[in-house]
């Protein structure tokens, strides 16, 4: 089977659009962070594809700054799960709507 | 210039690609998985799953230092975090609530206004036609060392100012989430 670009760009696309969706439709709180980790790591496939793909070390570097990242996002946001939780004892996002409109 | 055109833009071939529909196909798959489970347990073990299989095709194009940098991060450190936080929140378990908001359907449907610009994309777009280097990833000069030390060599040389950037970013993380975890327990009444 010969895999071009296209076919990490397809891969690469579906994990973003899954990850997008549990952003956008789940109610757990924790759930949700691990989408956007999903997303990154769709943003990685697509760096380290097109690196080969134009035979260049600069998307492989690149994406060691994206994991950097997405470390510190998931600190942050861990962190942010556990104040949540102290506070409403829940972490159903669709309860923390204190500042709705 | 145009002899390279029919060889350049092809990644893979023959088992290994193969092997690299074997792992997008699991990915994609266990992916789905963390977006629909239930239980914040089973979706962390899926998408542990997920970045080893992600990491496996990373080393497929012969990025083995990011691939092991995957392993290493996010199965070794972000998803160690993740458990210990959903064993700290320790969630009961409320049979009947769903695990979706009730918009679901609507967030499909915008999901598709993306399809649309990328298969467009996809069916237009030429990417520059580069003639392959298979030693690239593992190129300092003219020398041929390993892939990590090509990338080491990169990022201190040439990304040396986002690098150190990077670990003000991390100092920054750290110093937030040592704030946030801390702030309601000094309220305790």
């Amino acid at each position: 089977m010969t895999v071009t670009i296209n076919h990490f760009l397809i891969v690469s696309f579906l994990l973003f659009t899954i990850g997008l969706f549990g952003v956008l439709v789940r109610r757990n709180f924790l759930t949700v962070l691990m989408s956007v980790e999903l997303m990154m790591n769709a943003v990685n496939l697509n760096l380290v594809a097109f690196s080969k793909r134009l035979s260049s070390l600069t998307g492989q570097v690149f994406s060691v700054f994206v994991i950097t990242i997405a470390a510190g996002e998931a600190a942050i946001g861990l962190a942010l799960t556990i104040s949540l939780f102290r506070q409403r004892k829940t972490l159903n996002i669709e309860e923390a709507d204190t500042m709705q409109g | 210039m145009t002899g390279s055109v029919a060889t350049g833009g092809v990644l893979l071939t023959g088992g290994a690609g193969w092997a690299f529909a074997v792992f997008a196909v699991l990915a994609l798959a266990m992916a789905v998985a963390v977006v629909v489970a239930k239980n914040p347990v089973h979706s962390a073990l899926f998408l542990l799953a997920s970045f080893l299989l992600v990491a496996c095709l990373f080393i497929l194009v012969q990025a083995e230092f990011v691939g092991a940098v995957q392993i290493l991060v996010y199965a070794g450190g972000i998803m160690v975090l993740f458990l210990f936080v959903i064993m700290l929140v320790h969630q009961r378990m409320v049979v009947g609530v769903k695990a979706f908001q009730h918009q679901w359907d609507l967030a499909l449907l915008f999901l598709l206004v993306f399809l649309v610009p990328f298969l467009y994309i996809l069916g237009t777009e030429k990417f520059p036609d580069i003639a392959q280097n298979p030693d690239a990833f593992r190129m300092i000069g003219t020398r041929v060392v390993g892939n990590t030390q090509a990338v080491a060599w990169s990022l201190y040389r040439d990304y040396l100012l986002p690098f150190e950037v990077a670990s003000v970013f991390l100092l920054v993380a750290m110093i937030g989430a040592v704030v946030l975890g801390k702030r309601s327990a000094e309220k305790v009444d």
